[in-house]
C-alpha cells in the first residue's frame, strides 16, 4: 500500500514546488479523465434537521424556515434543472428520520428518476437495508462526509443528535458498499480541524475502502468551512493556495478517483482547481429548498458563491478547451 | 504502399480496410475528436453508452461520428455480465446497432477487466445476434473460450487501460496471436504511441485500438494519423516476414506444413 504522506508541508510549499506539484497532478487527471469535466447539480429536498453541529445552517436550533418539498415541488425542481442542460443530480435532506423519512427520500428519488439518468443522494446514514432499497429505486452514488476524522473535535461540533455517533457515520461508507451501490463520495469539511492531520485520515479511510470494496467508484470532495474567524480555530483555516496543493495531491496519492468541487467556492478558485485534478463540479447550484422553481437564494445550507449559470459553466469550460460532460452513468 | 485488396480484415463478416480502431472518450472537444477519427481513417470507433445523451441534443457525441463509420457501443460501467446485457440491448433498441465491445470493470483502482463475467455477457449476446467485441485480460485458455462463446473479435488488453504504458502484455499475446487464428485480435487499452502500435501489429495481431493517446496529445488530429500510419507499417512488417517479428510465427512454416496439411 502506498503510503499517505505527511500534509504538514503543504503550508510550507514554495510557489515554484506547489506549481510543479499542480502540474504533476493535472498530468495525472488528464491521464485517466481526459480533458472532460463533469456537472452536477443539488437538490435539496428538505432543511429539516434533529443534529445541533455547530458549523451549520441547518442545526435544528437555527431559526430558518422549515420546509420540505412535497410531490409537485420535487417536479418542479426537477424540470427546472432538467432545463438548464443538468442531467446528474445529488438529492439532500437535512438529517430528521421524522421530517424526511426513507419513504420520502425513495419517492423523491423515483420522481427525479423520470428526469435524471443519475442520481446520488446526500442525506442522514441508513441502514443496508435501506440503501439497498435507495439502490432499487434508481440511486447510484451515496455522498457521506465523516466531516471530520478529530474524534475530539467531532465530538465538541456534533452536541445533540444521531450524528453524535461518530463510529455510526464512519461505517455508513460500507454499509452503501454492502448494499451494492457502486458511487461513494467522502469528504471532510475544512476548517473544523486541524486538515493537516485530518486529511490523511480521509486518504487512509479511502485507500481502507478501496481495497475493501474493490468494485466501487470513490470520489472525494474538499469542502472548505467560510468565514473561520475565532482566534482558536484560526490556524484550521485553509488557504486557496493550500487548497490546490491538497487537490493536487489527492490526485496524485488516487488517480483514478473522481474529485468534486461544489459552487460554495467562488468562481475564480473553481477555475483554478479543475486544472488542480478536479474532476467534477457543481454548476447553477441551489443550497435553498425548492430554489430552482422559486429563484431565491436565502437560507440555504451554505452560501453559494459560484453563481454562474450551468450554461456559463459550460461555456468556460469549453474556452478552456474542456468538454463539459453531462451525461456520465458514473 | 500496403495492397489493400489482399489484406482485408473482417469482422463478424463484415470487410475493412482499416485495422486502427478508435475511442472516443477523452477529448477535451468533439470537433476535434471528429477531425482525429476522419484523419485516422478509422471505419469503426467506440463509444460508451453512459456518454450518449439520450436527449439527442445538438451535444450529443454520436452527432460529431462522421457517416460511414460503424459506431460500436462500449459497456464502459457495466461491473457484471448482467449490467454489460442490458446496456447492449438498450443500445440496440436505441438504434445504435449490434457491435458491442464488452468492457466488464469492477475494479475502480486499476480499471482490469473482470474475465469471467465478460465470458458469460460474450455468451449471451453472442447469442442473442450482437457483434461482439470483449475486451479482456490476456490469458489464452480465456481466449479459446470467448472464441469458443461466440466473440467476432476478442480484445485483449497491452497494459492497463488509460496508462499509455505499450504493451507490457506483449509475451501472453504474441501466444495468442499465435493459437487463436479463428478471429480477429485487436489490442486494446495502453497503446500509447506510435511505436507501440507499430510493435503490436510486428507481433501479429489483427488491429489495435486507442483513445487516450489520442485524446490527450497535444495535436489529436496529428497523433490519430501516427498511429493509424503506424499500425499500417507494423501489418507490412509482418506480411514482410522482415526482421523479428513473433520468435513462434517464425517457426511456423515448416517443411512439414504441406505433408501435414495436405
Amino acid at each position: 500500500m502506498d503510503s499517505i504522506p505527511e500534509l504538514h508541508g503543504i503550508a510550507s510549499l514554495t510557489p515554484a514546488s506547489r506549481e510543479s506539484l499542480i502540474r504533476k497532478a493535472y498530468e495525472v487527471k488528464r491521464q485517466y479523465f481526459g480533458d472532460t469535466i463533469s456537472l452536477y447539480a443539488p437538490i435539496y429536498l428538505a432543511n429539516f434537521c434533529e443534529n445541533a453541529c455547530r458549523y451549520c445552517g441547518f442545526h435544528t436550533a437555527a431559526t430558518i424556515r422549515r420546509k420540505s418539498l412535497n410531490e409537485e415541488e420535487i417536479v418542479n425542481e426537477c424540470q427546472a434543472l432538467f432545463d438548464a442542460g443538468l442531467q446528474s443530480v445529488l438529492l439532500l435532506t437535512g438529517e430528521s428520520r421524522q421530517q424526511s423519512s426513507p419513504q420520502y427520500i425513495r419517492h423523491a428519488v423515483k420522481i427525479a428518476g423520470r428526469f435524471f439518468p443519475q442520481i446520488a443522494l446526500e442525506v442522514y446514514p441508513l441502514t443496508v437495508e435501506e440503501y439497498a432499497d435507495m439502490r432499487q429505486a434508481g440511486i447510484d452514488g451515496v455522498t457521506i462526509y465523516q466531516e471530520t476524522y478529530d474524534q475530539k473535535r467531532y465530538a465538541e461540533l456534533h452536541l445533540s443528535g444521531p450524528k453524535r455517533d461518530y463510529a455510526y457515520r464512519l461505517k455508513t461508507p460500507e454499509r452503501v458498499a454492502l448494499a451494492g451501490i457502486r458511487q461513494i463520495s467522502l469528504g471532510v469539511l475544512l476548517g473544523l480541524a486541524d486538515w493537516r492531520d485530518d486529511l490523511p485520515l480521509l486518504f487512509a479511510h479511502l485507500r481502507y475502502l478501496e481495497k475493501k470494496y474493490p468494485g466501487v467508484e470513490y470520489s472525494l470532495s474538499f469542502p472548505r468551512l467560510r468565514q473561520i474567524t475565532a482566534d482558536d480555530t484560526q490556524y484550521f483555516s485553509i488557504s486557496d493556495d493550500e487548497l490546490l496543493a491538497v487537490i493536487a495531491t489527492a490526485r496524485i496519492l488516487f488517480p483514478r478517483i473522481g474529485i468534486n468541487i461544489s459552487t460554495r467556492e467562488a468562481a475564480a478558485f473553481r477555475d483554478k482547481a479543475i486544472f488542480a485534478g478536479a474532476t467534477r463540479i457543481s454548476a447553477g447550484s441551489s443550497t435553498v429548498v425548492g430554489g430552482y422553481a422559486n429563484g431565491k437564494s436565502d437560507e440555504g445550507q451554505f452560501a453559494v458563491s459560484d453563481t454562474r449559470p450551468a450554461q456559463t459553466i459550460k461555456t468556460m469550460l469549453k474556452q478552456k478547451a474542456m468538454d463539459p460532460v453531462i451525461t456520465d452513468w458514473r | 504502399m500496403e495492397n489493400r485488396i489482399n489484406d482485408e480484415f473482417i469482422i463478424g463478416g463484415r470487410s475493412f480496410h482499416s485495422r486502427f480502431l478508435l475511442g472516443t472518450g477523452k477529448f477535451g472537444n468533439k470537433q476535434v475528436m471528429r477531425e482525429a477519427i476522419i484523419a485516422s481513417q478509422t471505419e469503426i470507433v467506440t463509444v460508451a453508452l453512459r456518454r450518449i445523451d439520450t436527449q439527442k441534443n445538438p451535444e450529443n457525441i454520436v452527432s460529431f461520428i462522421p457517416d460511414g463509420v460503424v459506431l460500436m457501443v462500449n459497456t464502459s460501467g457495466a461491473h457484471n455480465a448482467k449490467e454489460a446485457i442490458r446496456i447492449a440491448k438498450i443500445a440496440r433498441e436505441a438504434g445504435y446497432g449490434d457491435w458491442v465491445k464488452i468492457e466488464v470493470i469492477n475494479d475502480a483502482k486499476y480499471l482490469l477487466p473482470d474475465n469471467e463475467e465478460t465470458l458469460k455477457a460474450t455468451e449471451a449476446l453472442a447469442n442473442d445476434g450482437f457483434i461482439v467485441l470483449p475486451y479482456f485480460h490476456p490469458d489464452l485458455y480465456f481466449a479459446r473460450s470467448l472464441v469458443a462463446a461466440g466473440a467476432a473479435a476478442i480484445m485483449p488488453l497491452g497494459s492497463l487501460i488509460g496508462s499509455n504504458q505499450g504493451l507490457k502484455m506483449e509475451m501472453i499475446i504474441t501466444v495468442i496471436v499465435e493459437e487463436i487464428t479463428e478471429v480477429p485480435i485487436i489490442v486494446d487499452a495502453g497503446i500509447g504511441s506510435a511505436t507501440d502500435a507499430a510493435r503490436a501489429m510486428e507481433i501479429g495481431a489483427d488491429a489495435v485500438l486507442a483513445n487516450t493517446a489520442v485524446a490527450i496529445a497535444e495535436n489529436p488530429v496529428m497523433m490519430a494519423r501516427s498511429l493509424a500510419l503506424a499500425v499500417s507499417a507494423g501489418r507490412m512488417g509482418f506480411l514482410a516476414k522482415g526482421g523479428r517479428t513473433s520468435m513462434m510465427r517464425a517457426q511456423a512454416s515448416s517443411p512439414l506444413d504441406g505433408l501435414l496439411n495436405g
